[in-house]
């Protein structure tokens, strides 16, 4: 659940990005003698979807190992 | 009259080399140029760019409709945002980088040239190749014509800029790349920006 929680609140903190994720995006750069548009690419980690889906198959998978697990009785 | 003849002769001389085409180098030592693409698929379109742009262009401002040059995107320079799709992007299957590391258009025909003071449009037909396969492509360009405006650009190089701007479709298909698979998932249509800049120092 904490893993759950942890990646939405990560992913919304981020930019909520409803695609795939990113680990560069573009920034234009301006080149006012030609009057041209640059592209330069700078690293920088977006998550997207996948991530999500990333984080609810982890937090899935250790859900089912926690019932799995003998709880200890006192 | 001898003296008359000598500097008509140096004065047409000098018409001439001033009349004659120059040739504009399209590596550009400030990063800027850059060729764009856009496929659209289902989740978000995938925007991506090229900045290993090369190539020489022979531009007359006086007959622009006789420019002739090649323009190379080294392939290995396509990024886009997501690492994996990059990876498949330029993999075998795809772009087969390694295989075939240059696109290229190179150009044949200028037809419907207009040209309004430093600024001529143009339909250019020329043969782009991509992933080893060359078909013939008439495309809309843009050509700018910035005289004495090197030196405002790179410092100490005095020289004239050419400005290239051109938008077309082609279709992945035509160029043997995975034709007629995932195209619910990656279109077969691709989206081409070019905008470019080149120099010719004096």
């Amino acid at each position: 659940m904490v893993l759950l929680v942890g990646a939405i609140a990560f992913w919304a903190a981020a930019g909520a990005n409803r695609g795939w994720t990113k680990t560069r995006v573009p920034l234009k750069v301006p080149d006012p003698v030609t009057g041209l548009e640059g592209v330069q690419w700078q690293h920088k980690f977006v998550p997207g979807v996948d991530f999500l889906a990333a984080a609810l198959l982890g937090a899935g998978l250790l859900a089912g190992v926690s019932f799995l697990v003998p709880t200890k009785s006192r | 009259m001898k003296t008359k003849l000598t500097i008509l002769a140096i004065t047409t001389m000098a018409g001439m080399a001033l009349a004659a085409p120059q040739t504009f180098n399209f590596k550009d030592p400030k990063g800027i140029n850059n060729a764009g693409f856009k496929l659209d698929a289902p989740l978000e379109s995938i925007n991506g760019s090229a900045s290993g742009v090369s190539g020489l262009v022979t531009f007359d401002p006086e007959n622009p409709g006789a420019t002739k040059g090649k323009i190379i995107v080294a392939t290995a320079s396509l990024i886009v945002p997501n690492p994996m799709q990059r990876q498949h992007m330029l993999s075998d299957k795809w772009l087969d980088a390694t295989r075939y590391p240059e696109i290229s258009f190179e150009s044949k025909e200028f037809k419907n040239v207009q040209t309004a003071g430093e600024t001529t449009t143009a339909d250019v037909t020329g043969t782009f190749t991509l992933k080893g396969v060359s078909k013939e492509l008439t495309v809309p360009v843009k050509m700018t014509y910035l005289k004495d405006k090197l030196g405002q650009r790179v410092p100490n190089q005095q020289g004239d800029l050419l400005v290239i701007r051109s938008n077309f479709t082609i279709k992945r298909s035509d160029f043997n790349i995975m034709p007629g698979q995932f195209e619910d998932k990656v279109s077969d249509t691709i989206e081409l920006t070019l905008s470019i800049a080149g120099a010719s120092a004096k």
